[in-house]
């Protein structure tokens, strides 16, 4: 099976499907894998890493998309300027592709790769199950994209982020704020305060407050009910109502603080605007915005898609290639995405297109030309753990209750205890009463005493009582001195041998155990 | 030697006996305290020697044979085979007690007469019993311990009728023995001993192997009733002191074993705990998800990155011997300056403190070996937790899922780590039978094959990059 990585002809574009530590694991699973030459040049990766790592670099990308059973992107396909064709062209009739497809808005690129009888897999399509997230391309993207959007917002924000005492005066900290608190949103928080802002974030879906706060970041609550959870996670369009309030609290934010991160989008719709620009003219002059929404359309009015733009001395930055700008790590993480992907699609020996895989089907777009997205609903996702009938467990008593029934245990303990001894007093002879009384006061120091005893040495503790224990060589040595002829001698010399082995024994091993145990 | 002093020096060695617990309260006065016990049950021999009535060259012949036995025991032993040490040493005390308790019947002793006399009668009777009893329990106990016998338990059907009809029948013979003088009971007392022995069989062939800790230290505890029984027989007062003190100390440990495995006592004493549940595994509710499998080059790279490790070891680590390559991996990490604790739960291992005293072999400082409750707080500022051999002590399960068999027991909280890498043979499950959703978390990594072997491979790996490291 080969495996063929092109370089990417997208403008601007510098991440590669695969580096030289994925190609190991794909040679690994199986593969043969084809690299194009220079194509990890701009994400830093040159080709003798490739070579090394045992990839077999291709001088052109004619011949390298003809040799490819199966060819990894990381952008959609294409118009070469240089070849003058456009990338589908190129894919071998009947060959896979997997890559970022977008097929919502892929009509005619569609259309030509099911010209061409192409099997296609979208990484942007892959499920939001558990079980597919170290397939999960959008977030691992998502991730680097709050981290790069503070990156950049720190680069035209002009003052530190973190507050300083020096002696030229004191510098205040930062204020940022993150919109929407997804996997990017979160990235953009943990990055901020690792640069020593302060941070606060707003989501519509109140269950991300807890993971907010997690990061050391203040969550904004709306004096408002509604739950903006959506499909997959993902948030959903809210009310009139509650928008008004939060455009009233955004506001009220932006005269507040220096940098704002929007990170709102709703999966199928325009990014909704949340930044307006009355509310972007209230920001200090110096502040910064970073849209991580402007390839949807931007969550500030003002947002120009690819640029960064200055209204009234506010930065807008809406540049749409974040992941980009980080490449080796970028094409890093997508590149393990894609190795987990081809490890569930059965490696190199056993890959197919298993169209019962959940994970498989729901990123399918094309199956040998047949278009087949979006993919059926699934009956009923995973019944929704409903807890099955009420529990049947009792509510525990209340520990008062659980105290007075323990304290009538104990009493009808001591009681019985109490009976017996008396019980004993009458009829047991005086010898006895006192070997008794050493007996339970034995007991009542032993287990004083060993409840002190350290947990790591319970060991040496099994094996000194033990020791101890051949105290019963006592008990053989009164009976010894009968008779050699006599029975109970010879059981008790027995006994004797027994005791010594063990005394010896236990006393020696512990010793042994003891001797190891040091700081 | 009169009387009085051979009664002073009996509280003497009481005393030092009390010492001798008392100084395993901290590692730094434990070996005194060993000293104290074996200052001790010498001094006691000494006294009683002093007062025998001759026998002297067949007590010597006879001690000088098993304290050699003994020696060699304890230096050959190695540590991973302590369990069976301790479980044999246990069937010696038992078969000691049974020897004495014929002995003394069968001595021509003082004329005890009326109530004395049948108080006499019934110590011996009741010496004899757990004495046999510890015997044969300790021994499949040690078979157990070995391999010599499935670590499966063994459950004949109405097993707790059998142990019931065999102790009444020994109720039976007791009363028999009673009505009897002196060696007519004879025939009574061997076929209450005989039966004795059955029931030792037979209460410890039904319990499962991982119930071994629980099992020791109960026999452990019988030891010592046995020898406060052979006391009261003769009423001697040192042998009632230590059987009382070592009794004790055996049932706090089976009370703390049986506490950290979330069973009731009486399920262990009677046996065949786990079985019945365990027969359906997986009856929870089933994990989701797939393991995600690494490599070993892959965990050395996580823990050379890990500011703090915890490593928690299981009876799996003991099984492969990988406790020396274990701590090299522990020094190297130690000396990139993180923090490297190893986190021991109450019943990893095969005995009580098992697991630390293979640490303490491979020489791991004791001051990083911490107790399972002075190290669960501490999971979530962890970077990686690396699982060696372990399965049923760090399964969420137990306290999350109320259908889990081993619903209630109190484990070691891994999962709220950064990541968890677990080392195992397969995907097989614990000894409990329980499936372990800890495998399917999604921090979690699964480093698959002989424990051994891959701490090795770790070790290798570290090493190099440390080399790379210097070289660069």
């Amino acid at each position: 099976m080969k495996l063929g990585v092109p370089r990417e002809i997208a403008e601007g574009e510098r991440r590669v499907a695969a580096t030289p530590e994925t190609v190991k694991r794909l040679i690994k699973l199986g593969f043969e894998v084809l690299i194009e030459a220079g194509a990890g040049a701009l994400a830093s990766f040159p080709d003798a890493q490739y070579a090394e790592a045992g990839a077999e670099l291709v001088p052109d990308a004619r011949s390298l998309w003809s040799a490819s059973d199966v060819v990894l992107k990381v952008r959609p396909p294409v118009e070469s300027s240089e070849l003058g064709v456009h990338e589908a062209e190129l894919l071998r009739e009947g060959a896979t592709l997997i890559s970022f497809i977008w097929p919502a808005q892929a009509g005619p690129l569609l259309d030509r790769l099911a010209a061409r009888r192409a099997t296609v897999i979208a990484m942007d399509q892959i499920p939001r199950i558990s079980r597919a997230q170290k397939m999960d391309a959008l977030s691992s993207m998502a991730n680097i994209a709050g981290y790069r959007a503070v990156v950049e917002a720190a680069a035209a924000f002009g003052r530190f982020f973190t507050g300083q005492i020096t002696a030229a005066g004191k510098v205040p900290p930062a204020k940022v704020l993150v919109i929407g608190a997804g996997v990017a949103g979160l990235a953009a928080i943990g990055a901020a305060r690792g640069l020593g802002a302060i941070v606060r974030a707003f989501d519509t879906r109140p269950a991300v407050k807890e993971q907010v706060e997690s990061m050391g970041a203040e969550f904004l609550d709306l004096a408002f009910e509604e739950d903006g959870t959506g499909e997959g996670g993902y948030a959903k369009q809210m009310s009139q109502a509650f928008i008004d309030a939060e455009m009233a609290l955004f506001e009220a934010q932006a005269r507040e603080v220096d940098i704002i991160i929007t990170t709102a989008l709703i999966p199928g719709r325009p990014a909704p605007t949340l930044i307006t620009r009355q509310a972007l003219e209230l920001m200090r002059p110096g502040s910064v915005v970073v849209d991580l929404a402007a390839e949807a359309g931007g969550n500030c009015e003002l947002t120009v898609p690819g640029e960064l733009t200055v209204h009234q001395g506010v930065s807008v930055i809406g540049y749409v290639d974040l992941p980009s700008r980080l490449a080796p790590t970028a094409s890093q993480l997508y590149g393990t995405n894609l190795v987990h992907l081809l490890t569930d699609m059965g490696g190199g020996e056993n890959f197919r297109v298993d169209k019962e895989d959940e994970v498989v089907r729901g990123a399918l777009v094309l199956d040998e030309g047949q278009l087949c997205w979006p993919p059926p609903k699934r009956e009923a996702p995973p019944a929704p753990p409903i807890e099955p009938a009420p529990k049947p467990i009792a509510p525990p008593p209340e520990p008062a209750v659980i105290a007075r029934r323990r304290a009538k245990q104990s009493a009808l303990g001591l009681a019985c205890c109490g009976a017996l001894l008396a019980l004993l007093g009458l009829v047991a002879p005086p010898a006895f009463l006192g070997h008794l009384t050493v007996f339970v006061l034995a007991c009542f120091v032993g287990w004083q005493v060993v409840w002190n005893v350290t947990p790591a040495l319970h060991t040496p503790l099994m094996s000194v009582t033990n020791a101890v224990s051949g105290i019963i060589i006592v008990g053989g040595m009164l009976t010894l001195g009968g008779p050699l002829t006599s029975a109970a001698t010879w059981l008790s010399a027995a006994a004797v041998l027994l005791a010594t082995i063990n005394i010896a024994g236990g006393f020696l091993v512990t010793q042994r155990m003891l001797r190891m145990f040091q700081k | 030697m009169t009387q009085g002093l051979t009664t002073v020096a009996y509280i003497a060695a009481g005393v030092l006996f009390i010492l001798s617990l008392g100084g395993l309260s901290s590692q730094e006065s434990a070996r005194r305290g060993n000293l104290y016990g074996a200052l001790g049950i010498l001094l006691a021999i000494g006294a009683t020697a002093a007062r025998m009535s001759g026998g002297y060259p067949l007590l010597a012949g006879v001690v000088v044979v098993g304290a050699l036995i003994g020696a060699t025991l304890a230096a050959r032993v190695a540590m991973t085979s302590m369990p069976e040490l301790v479980a044999i040493l246990h069937s010696f005390v038992g078969a000691a007690a049974v020897l004495v308790g014929f002995a003394t019947y069968l001595a021509p002793g003082q004329a005890l007469t009326g109530v004395e006399h049948t108080i006499h009668q019934v110590e011996i009777f009741i010496g004899v019993f757990v004495g046999a009893v510890t015997f044969t329990g300790s021994v499949i106990a040690f078979a157990k311990l070995r391999g010599s016998l499935s670590g499966s338990p063994l459950l004949l059907p109405g097993r707790h009728v059998i142990n019931l009809l065999i102790v009444a029948a020994s109720g039976y013979l007791l009363w028999r023995f009673l009505a009897v003088s002196e060696p007519l009971g004879l025939m009574s007392l061997g076929i209450m001993t005989a039966l004795a022995c059955v029931l030792g069989v037979h209460l410890v062939v039904a319990i499962g192997g991982a119930d071994m800790p629980v099992v020791v230290s109960m026999l452990n505890s019988y030891s010592g009733w046995a020898a406060a029984a052979a006391g009261f027989m003769l009423s001697n007062d040192l042998l009632i002191i230590t059987g009382a003190l070592v009794g004790s100390s055996g049932a706090i440990l089976s009370y703390i074993m049986c506490r950290a495995m979330n069973r009731s006592i009486a399920s262990v004493i009677f046996g065949g705990f786990g079985a019945a549940e365990g027969a359906a595994p997986t009856h929870g509710a089933a994990p989701v998800g797939e393991p995600t499998p690494l490599t070993a080059d892959e965990v050395a790279e996580l823990m050379a990155e890990a500011r703090s490790v915890v490593i928690v070891p299981g009876y799996g680590m003991a099984v492969a011997q990988a406790q020396h390559p274990l701590f090299e991996v522990t020094k190297l990490l130690r000396a990139r300056g993180a923090e490297v604790r190893f986190a021991i739960h109450p019943v990893a291992g095969r005995l009580p403190g098992h697991m630390n005293v293979l640490l303490a072999e491979a020489k791991v400082p004791y001051d990083i070996v911490l107790e399972m409750d002075e190290i669960n707080a501490d999971f979530p500022e962890t970077d990686v937790v690396l699982v060696i051999g372990a399965n049923d002590i760090v399964n969420p399960g137990a306290l999350s899922d109320a259908a889990s068999p081993i619903y209630g027991m109190p484990v070691l909280e891994v999962w709220r780590s950064k990541v968890t890498v677990v080392m195992k043979r397969s995907m097989a499950s614990g000894y409990a039978g329980v499936d372990n959703p800890l495998f399917y978390m999604e921090d979690t990594r699964m480093l698959f094959g002989d424990a051994k072997k891959n701490v090795d491979a770790i070790l290798t790996a570290l090493r190099e990059r440390g080399r790379a490291a210097e070289a660069a």
